[in-house]
């Protein structure tokens, strides 16, 4: 017993400790599958404890048990009794559990909303569209919205490599193959923004690639989208104005779409919006001015390997004008 | 106790004088330069455990700069591409360059000296292979160094590796080093299957076999099965990167998990590959501690085969995140599930064999590594079972968590039992036994850096971060558990740098070392010299040292099997394989410059074709064939008579037929090649499901009139009755005719033929390999074929070359019988694709 009382602060501390900023971690859930995962592993890892320290017991008393407690491990029914049946047992009931666990992931409710969400892998960014039950399509990127409480269907796609979309403290996850469809099906249990990350190493900037989860109340889901479907607003100031107009004449266009004008481009991500996004690059930059500038002048240091080139025919004064009118973008 | 003259020996003594000489002279490793042609096993073997290990530290190394990157988030002291190499060059190296050919090379050390076998029966082929791996592998390392090395991840998934993604040379070193070392790894399991089956000593029943030589049969039988799913694999995949047919791009109807069924199918049983041997290691080194057999031998066995046949049977659990259906997901969640009994089993028979000694378990070196390796295998273990759950996986996979429970596995599983085997066994080649002290220090290091690094990344990973990626942000709560990873990292270094200041105080190569210092009952601890033991022991159990304690001044005495050197030559006993009775008189090859130039030839070749520098390439493979041939025709001694071997034993010295070793070793082989045709089977069939859309009759050109298969089937089947005509019909020793020759190149010819004549079909369909996934199969059975083909073209036209220089006849007729079987295989497998690539279409139009 005070073995456990040692240990067990020192399995639990190190967790209490990532809990500090665990955004992207598991252990501290607000998903319905992930918070049955988070059930599942505790009473694995308490169960695998004992187990574990079952076995440093038998392995202690065979060098420095006494006499008769070691002629009692030396036999064979010793060995049929701790390596066959006990593992059968145990194991057979496990697995018996994970399935439970698992066939409530595997039979999801239908989404009620009609709504459509499906996110594509990109190199290396995420490309989230919503289409919405009268059938507008609003397209945004690395950032996922979620109704808490209704379970939302995500069609997972890519058109390159293999990418995985792991949200942990949603749900586990689920690959994104070329030429393949699969869906995973997501429940937020309360609101608040988590992280998530690609979990499927696809080259290059993988590290870089990660994306934010806002869980909302239906309300202002709703809200956010129609918000989210409108056309971008003009910009108002002169340095926005001028930024609008190097956007167009710098060719972004031919790249991004800024819905409401004649950047049409798919290459890259959508930045009808940008500026009401959390983060710049997949979650790699802050989302301000001083990002959009920095992003625009020096994205192969920031993240090497992107598709965008790095722009270094502009002066300051253009980056800077480049970048209120995106920041505006919101 | 019976006295020496009581007991009937095999043979009587005191032996002649001059028997001892002989088998010295015969037996002499070669000096200074010629070092390189020396085949015998304790020298190559020597070799290939030393670069192996070479291997471990520069993998580790690496392992330290990632460490270092990963200390602190927002890190820039590697650079993305730079990294993206380290992981990629360090699993790599160390799956492919380290694990593998560590045990490997244990197999080629230790299994001889464990069967008192003089060598192993193919000691060229062990030469060949060792050199192949080590130049291949150095160069492959090399490429690290000069920003060439693959970045795809060691598991190279496409597209990612496919030339759009990675276009370079980068992932071609893999491809074409990887897929060349992976044939050397076969090349020595079937050494080891033919050496553990038919070089046991006169009376070492399967039953009576060390656990060791239990655990590498199935090591060997596990590489012949697993190793061939890859290779395909990786033709595959340097098919479509070199000429673009798509078997992996999903828009022309090929699919990337064919990759991942292929890559797993290997990759899942290679991990139970790399265990297997440690843990029979770890069975023959807890009984001679406790100093008491084994308990559960019997359950052991059984364990190891279990383990063996069950890891076939989880390779989907790599990819439970892909997507496949649930009744997949249950079906190998339960084996992946079932497959952690039999390693309870060695578990708890090695903790009952501890508790059994009269005495207390003896706390050395060895001992210490070993308990070590059961509190971290246990562990690993434990995780394992946590993994196999599926929906904890979808949280686990590619995160930390799986970063930690395979390190546990396979350093737990895998490296500690290596270094207990470095003391255990050091005394076996080198003059001085390795230090106590400094292992003691060495194994503390490396057990409490092993937690400390390990152990937080289970933390780390459910917290969220995922694998393979070169830094992180600092604000995401990882900072201080990578810190604690990296410190720990230092210091499993820092035991790594103790043993190998051990080694270098410590070890030095040669024979006269403390005997039997560990009070060992199995035989690998007989007095022994260059020749191996004097003479071959008569055995009886399991533990013939403890159960005759005069067995090593009998065998010293040569008053067992084959004291001597009758033939003149090197030369071993084989024995059946079940019940090891003495057979015949193997006669070996000694040392040669063919092995080694040979390998370094076909390395050249491979890493010419690399470079793209094809002409370069093609003429050092056509050099690395023609030494083989050069090699190969010194070998097949004809009859030197019978021999007696004492025990009333007289053996002939040359064999054909099922009882000779080279029919065994062909017959492995052809388990080999069929292996990797059930892949290209599996493959056909699992792309069909994909995409039917792209198959004939209605996606592509329907496959040609009946005439093509029905006339390659005429051919093979008339060229397979040629050579059974011609078997039955070879001429006495000592008669040549043309006609022999004559009616092997026709055989020849009729294979080839039958090969080009199914490609001519497919082409004059307008059918294109590029156009879609089904064009790109259906040339690849013939292409299959013709590998074999090829193989079996030459054979024949050797023997005939034989036949006319007087090496081949009635009687000596080895190289005609190997030609024969792999000519029957090619012709049955040819026939077999013409069913599959004619039939299916009609069958589905």
């Amino acid at each position: 017993m005070r073995f456990l009382k040692r240990a067990v602060p020192a399995i639990v501390a190190p967790a209490a400790l990532a809990g500090c900023s665990n955004i992207q971690s598991a252990f501290a859930p607000m998903g319905v599958e992930a918070e049955r995962t988070n059930v599942l592993f505790w009473v694995m890892t308490a169960g695998g404890t004992l187990i574990f320290i079952a076995v440093l017991i038998a392995a202690s008393v065979s060098i420095f048990g006494g006499e008769r407690a070691r002629k009692l491990l030396a036999r064979e029914w010793f060995v049929t009794a701790a390596g066959i049946w006990f593992p059968v047992v145990v194991l057979s009931t496990l697995l018996v559990y994970g399935f439970i666990a698992l066939g409530a992931g595997a039979a999801p409710e239908r989404a009620q909303n009609g709504l459509k969400i499906s996110v594509e892998g990109e190199l290396w960014w995420w490309r989230v569209t919503y289409e919405r039950p009268d059938g507008t399509v609003v397209e945004t990127a690395n950032e996922l919205h979620l109704p808490v409480g209704e379970p939302v269907q995500v069609a997972l796609t890519s058109t390159n490599v293999i990418h995985s979309f792991w949200a942990p403290r949603i749900a586990g996850k689920l690959d994104m193959i070329p030429g393949r469809t699969n869906t995973l099906t997501l429940t937020a249990t309360e609101e608040g923004v988590s992280r998530g990350q690609c979990a499927e190493y696809c080259g290059g900037a993988h590290a870089l690639m990660s994306f934010f989860v806002i869980a909302q109340s239906p309300e202002e889901f709703e809200a956010w989208l129609a918000a989210e479907a409108r056309p971008a607003e003009e910009p108002e100031g002169e340095a926005e104005t001028r930024g609008r107009d190097l956007f167009f004449a710098a060719g972004c266009g031919a790249c991004h779409t800024v819905r409401g004008t004649a950047a049409e481009g798919t290459i890259g991500p959508d930045l009808t919006h940008v500026g009401a996004r959390r983060s710049l690059a997949a979650a790699t930059l802050p989302n301000d001015a001083e990002a959009f500038a920095d992003w625009i002048v020096d994205n192969q240091h920031i993240k090497p390997e992107n598709k965008m080139p790095a722009y270094d025919i502009f002066s300051d004064e253009d980056v800077s004008d480049l970048a209120r009118y995106l920041e505006g973008l919101n | 106790m019976s006295t020496t003259e009581e007991k009937k020996l095999p043979n009587s003594g005191p032996r002649p004088e001059h028997e001892l000489e002989d088998l010295k002279r015969v037996w002499a490793t070669p000096k200074g330069i010629r070092l390189v042609t020396a085949v015998n096993n304790t020298v190559i073997g020597t070799l290939y455990i030393g670069v192996a290990f070479l291997f471990f530290v520069l993998a580790g190394v690496l392992a330290l700069v990632m460490r270092m990157q990963l200390a602190v988030g927002d890190n820039t002291l590697v650079s993305q591409d730079l990294y993206n190499q380290l992981f990629t060059v360090h699993g790599t190296t160390m799956m492919f360059l380290f694990a593998v050919p560590a045990v490997e090379a244990l197999g080629v050390m230790l299994l001889p000296q464990m069967l008192a076998a003089r060598d192993l029966p193919f000691p060229r082929l062990s030469a060949f292979a060792i050199w192949a791996y080590v130049i291949g592998g150095l160069v492959f390392f090399s490429t690290i160094f000069y920003d060439l090395a693959p970045k795809g991840g060691w598991f190279m998934y496409p597209p990612n590796t496919l030339t759009e993604f990675s276009p370079g040379d980068n992932a071609d070193f893999w491809l074409l080093g990887i897929g060349f070392i992976e044939i050397s790894a076969i090349a020595g399991a079937i050494e080891i299957v033919v050496g553990v089956l038919r070089t046991r000593p006169p009376g070492m029943t399967l039953a009576k076999m060390p656990i060791f030589a239990w655990a590498m049969l199935i090591f060997a039988a596990m590489i012949i099965f697993a190793f061939p799913a890859v290779i395909l694999a990786t033709m595959l995949l340097e098919i479509e990167r070199a000429f673009g047919w798509p078997f992996f791009s999903a828009e022309l109807g090929g699919d990337s998990l064919l990759w991942q069924h292929l890559f797993w199918f290997f990759g899942h049983p290679e991990v139970y590959i790399i265990f297997l041997p440690a843990a029979g290691l770890v069975s023959m080194i807890v009984p001679t501690m406790a100093q008491t057999p084994l308990v559960g031998y019997r359950l052991i066995v059984v364990a190891l085969i279990a383990t063996g046949f069950f890891s076939f049977g989880l390779w989907v659990h790599h990819m439970f995140t892909t997507g496949i259906p649930g009744l997949s997901l249950a079906f190998f969640s339960a084996a992946s599930m079932a497959v952690a009994i039999p390693s309870g089993i060695q578990v708890f028979s090695w903790i009952a064999t501890i508790a059994a000694g009269r005495k207390r378990f003896r706390i050395t070196v060895p001992s210490l590594f070993v308990l070590g390796f059961l509190f971290i295998f246990t562990l690993g273990g434990l995780t394992g079972v946590m993994v196999a759950i599926v929906p904890f996986d979808f949280q686990a996979h590619d995160s930390y968590f799986i970063v930690a429970h395979f390190h546990y596995v396979l350093i737990g599983g895998m490296v500690f039992p290596l270094f207990a085997t470095f003391y255990y066994w050091a005394p076996m080649v080198s003059k001085k036994m390795l230090s106590e002290r400094l292992g003691k220090w060495a194994f503390w290091l490396m057990f409490i850096g092993f937690n400390v690094t390990f152990f937080p990344m289970h933390i780390t990973g459910l917290a969220g971060m995922p694998r393979r990626v070169w830094t992180y942000p600092s604000n995401l709560g990882w900072d201080v558990l990578n810190m604690i990873s990296t410190a720990g990292a230092f210091v499993i270094a820092a035991g790594v740098l103790v043993f190998i200041i051990d080694l270098i105080r410590n070890f030095r190569f040669g024979e006269g070392g403390a005997e039997n210092p560990w009070g060992a009952g199995t035989l690998e601890f007989l007095p022994n010299d260059v020749y191996s033991t004097r003479s071959i022991p008569h055995v009886t159990s399991r533990e013939p040292l403890w159960d005759n304690p005069d067995l090593p001044r009998e065998v010293e005495a040569g008053l067992h099997y084959l004291p001597n050197a009758p033939t003149g030559g090197r030369e071993t006993i084989v024995t059946s394989a079940v019940e090891a009775k003495p057979q015949y008189v193997l006669q070996m090859p000694g040392a040669g410059w063919t092995p080694f130039l040979a390998a370094a030839f076909t390395a050249g070749g491979f890493l010419l074709l690399t470079i793209k520098e094809v002409g370069l390439g093609i003429a050092s493979g056509t050099l690395a064939i023609l030494l083989c041939l050069l090699w190969t025709w010194q070998l097949d001694k004809p009859s030197q008579g019978e021999v007696d071997i004492g025990g009333g034993y007289k053996l002939p010295t040359y064999m054909t037929g099922p009882n000779s070793h080279s029919w065994w070793a062909m017959v492995v082989l052809m388990l080999v090649a069929s292996a990797l045709y059930i892949s290209y089977f599996f493959s056909y069939l699992y792309l069909w499901t994909v995409s039917p859309d792209v198959w004939a009759p209605n996606g592509s050109p329907a496959p040609p009139s009946l005439v093509f298969p029905v006339g390659s089937a005429a051919m093979f089947a008339g060229g397979s009755a040629l050579m059974a005509w011609l078997g039955k019909r070879l001429p006495e020793p000592n008669v040549r005719t043309p006609g022999v020759p004559a009616g092997l190149v026709i055989a020849a010819l009729l294979l080839g033929g039958g090969v080009a004549l199914e490609i001519l079909g497919h082409m004059q369909t307008g059918l294109d390999p590029t156009a879609s996934s089904y064009g790109a199969m259906v040339y690849m059975a013939p292409i299959l074929t013709g590998q074999a083909a090829f193989a079996a073209i030459v054979m024949c036209l050797f023997a005939g070359a034989r036949h006319l220089r007087g090496g081949m006849d009635k009687q000596r007729r080895v190289t005609f019988d190997n030609a024969a079987l792999l000519y029957y295989y090619t012709a049955a497998q040819g026939v077999f694709g013409l069913v599959l690539i004619h039939g299916f279409p009609r069958l589905i139009g």
